[in-house]
């Protein structure tokens, strides 16, 4: 089994849709003779033509307003945003019509594309580059949000994406495109949207993270570890829909939870994730939930950086004062 | 106007085929009986937008955007369409979705705040109207472009106003038409007004056609109140993108009759005198003049028009009304193709609510 980083794993899972149905196109700026500014659509081009892989206008209203007018008419493109901070010029589309349309004609038409977006800190990067907006389309009616945090998982789920007849907001952790390799399969895969996974399995308290957060909560299960203590680490995968079950069951069994997400902590994922656990969980608890987040700040620039994200460090001390709650 | 090449790019005057007489001033696109045929959508759709003003102050709809005034830019666009074209519009744009297709009572129904009037029949290729403004022009570009790679022949045209040509997705979408040379027909009615701001205010330029050129396509200026002149301007656009020759802008010049909406009061922004102006230069009457001048019209014909017409539109407003309001289920259930275990759990909140008030859906 080939050994891929998650830039790999998306062009093959890009090439392997595109191969199996002539609706499946990808747009965006950059995507064709440059291979997209991550290089995720690299080669496709020169494979699947002009038709399939176009180079767009730098517009990204433009990029998703017209894939939503592909997608109702037959096709299924996969549109490229190339940084978060850059998803908003393309807002009022996503939440005014990709979200909507089924809605509005009662499932007469419907809007099947994937808008791919990189996101999130940790590369150093100018501003707009190092966003995680993810909650600002976790709160639109009408939209899958899936954030894979390893290859395999984004191999699947981007096969399931494309397939899926919903409008599908694909985030990819950046500062995870090339960190992590692993065994994946060349054959096509699908992963579920809508699964959480237990990416490590403990007793003592539940770590919730996604995406890029994932090396930061198994890095910090790996420190406790050491000091005798047992933490059990949940993938969420996809944010809608959201996999309660798997999350409560951990938190049933270990009592005490943390959440880690990189964006501001107010109004952020993890006060959902907290409200659910509270709802369902109540008297399984030992401590209150506990929140490791970004402040609620714009993400600092290169040198303020590491004050922002959440670290291993601050993830262990975010398990010890559940531990002690 | 001088374009940058020295050569003058978009005729400031607009065409005219008919004269607000009825007298024909060019060749007349269209024979007597196509004419009749389109008259009579045209009092048709008079007499829907006058029930539909009439149906918002009994209370029995919600707002109502009337569009007296639009007829002939409406009707003489959509008839240039092929029965399975793509059409992308307004709230404003009734006459040409019911053209084109859309019943009637589904309209009705979606002013009555039912959903399910967005879903015209298979086959009608129209989207429920759009109530953003301008962001639809992409969804036009989108459905050409689709049509395109999947072989087929298929155009789309994309209606709006005055007051769209300012936000940036008219910008967006032009462009991507313009680059990729798609078949799309761009159909602006300039009704003079957004709300109450003039056009004046939406463009510096001196018309919006002349925008055209700076996407590298034809733009045509016509008289909106011209139902041949739209035809012919919009027939010759449809041929273009059907052809493989790319989009075109047509700006129709016509004039919003009514209010905006019937939440509305124009007299704030607009004269007596200007709005009588305009009604003589009504399209509707227009084309009556010229169909009485050819011996193809009557009062027995006008009267048997209007009620079959009335009749039809009654029926729409009786069926539209009797549609009994959805069950919480099936409210909750359109958001995706399948509900979310949040969605379904929802709606069984939302029916225990319902029964523990004693209430009926």
């Amino acid at each position: 089994m080939a050994v891929l980083n998650m830039v790999q794993a998306l062009n093959q899972a890009l090439a392997q849709a595109m191969e199996a149905d002539p609706r499946v196109m990808v747009l965006g700026e950059d995507v064709g003779r440059a291979g997209g500014v991550f290089r995720v659509t690299d080669g496709l081009l020169e494979r699947f033509g002009e038709d399939r892989v176009v180079d767009t206008p730098v517009a990204e209203s433009g990029i998703v307003g017209a894939a939503f007018g592909l997608a109702v008419g037959g096709m299924r493109p996969v549109a490229e945003i190339q940084f978060m901070g850059f998803s908003y010029p393309a807002f009022d589309q996503v939440v005014s019509h990709v979200s909507r349309i089924r809605n509005r004609s009662r499932h007469r038409f419907t809007a099947p594309l994937v808008i791919r977006i990189p996101y999130g800190a940790g590369i150093g990067a100018a501003e707009h580059h190092s966003e995680s907006s993810e909650v600002i389309y976790a709160h639109t009616p009408g939209l899958k949000v899936v954030v894979p945090s390893r290859p395999y998982d984004a191999k699947g789920l981007l096969l399931s994406a494309i397939a899926d007849p919903d409008p599908v907001v694909f985030l990819e952790p950046i500062r995870s495109y090339r960190a992590v390799r692993e065994e994946v399969p060349e054959e096509p895969y699908r992963v579920p949207i809508g699964r959480a996974r237990v990416a490590r399995e403990g007793t003592d308290a539940t770590l919730v993270a996604w995406g890029a957060m994932m090396r930061e909560a198994l890095g910090a299960a790996e420190a406790l570890q050491a000091e005798g203590v047992s933490v059990e680490v949940v993938d969420l995968r996809s944010l809608v829909p959201l996999d309660v079950e798997t999350v409560v069951a951990s938190v049933r069994k270990t009592g005490r939870a943390v959440v880690v997400h990189e964006a501001p902590r107010t109004a952020g994922f993890a006060g959902e994730l907290v409200a659910i656990i509270q709802e369902r969980a109540l008297y399984a608890l030992e401590a209150p939930v506990v929140r490791v987040t970004g402040w609620d700040t714009v993400v600092p620039l290169k040198r303020g950086e590491h004050h922002y994200l959440p670290s291993v460090g601050r993830v262990v001390a975010g398990v010890r004062r559940a531990l002690a709650g | 106007m001088e374009g940058l090449t020295g050569r003058t790019a978009v005729a400031q005057e607009p065409q005219q085929v008919l004269t607000p007489d009825g007298e024909l001033v060019g060749e007349p696109p269209l024979d007597l009986d196509d004419t009749r045929r389109l008259y009579r959508a045209m009092v048709a759709a008079r007499l829907y937008d006058r029930k539909g003003s009439a149906l918002q102050r009994q209370g029995r709809l919600a707002t109502y955007p009337p569009f007296e005034g639009q007829e002939a830019a409406q009707v003489g666009s959509a008839v240039a369409l092929r029965a399975d074209d793509w059409m992308v519009a307004t709230y404003r744009d009734a006459a040409a979705m019911w053209f084109h297709g859309y019943p009637w009572e589904l309209l009705l129904l979606q002013r009555m705040g039912d959903e399910r009037g967005g879903a015209p029949p298979e086959g009608v290729n129209v989207l429920p109207p759009s109530i953003t403004v301008g962001a639809h022009l992409l969804h036009a570009v989108g459905l050409a472009w689709a049509e395109r790679l999947q072989g087929r022949d298929r155009i789309a045209i994309a209606y709006f106003g005055d007051g769209a040509t300012s936000e940036g997705d008219f910008h967006e979408a032009l462009n991507f038409a313009g680059v990729y040379r798609l078949p799309v027909v761009f159909l602006c009615e300039n009704n003079q007004y957004a709300i109450s701001t003039p056009r004046e205010r939406q463009t510096a330029a001196p018309s919006i056609a002349v925008r055209a050129e700076g996407y590298g396509f034809p733009g045509v200026l016509v008289d909106g109140n011209d139902l041949f002149a739209v035809y012919r301007a919009t027939a010759e656009a449809v041929a273009r993108a059907r052809s493989g020759g790319g989009p075109t802008l047509v700006e129709a010049l016509t004039y919003r009759i009514g209010p905006h909406t019937t939440a509305d009061d124009p007299r704030r922004y607009r004269s007596e005198a200007e709005v009588e102006e305009w009604r003589r230069r009504d399209p509707v009457e227009r084309v009556r003049r010229y169909l009485e001048r050819a011996e193809a019209w009557d009062p027995g014909w006008q009267a048997q028009v209007e009620a079959e017409e009335g009749a039809a539109i009654e029926a729409a407003v009786e069926r539209a009304e009797a549609v009994p309001p959805m069950e919480p289920e099936e409210l909750l259930g359109a958001m995706f193709a399948s509900p979310t275990p949040q969605l379904l759990e929802q709606a069984r909140e939302l029916r225990a609510a319902l029964e523990e008030a004693g209430e009926r859906p």
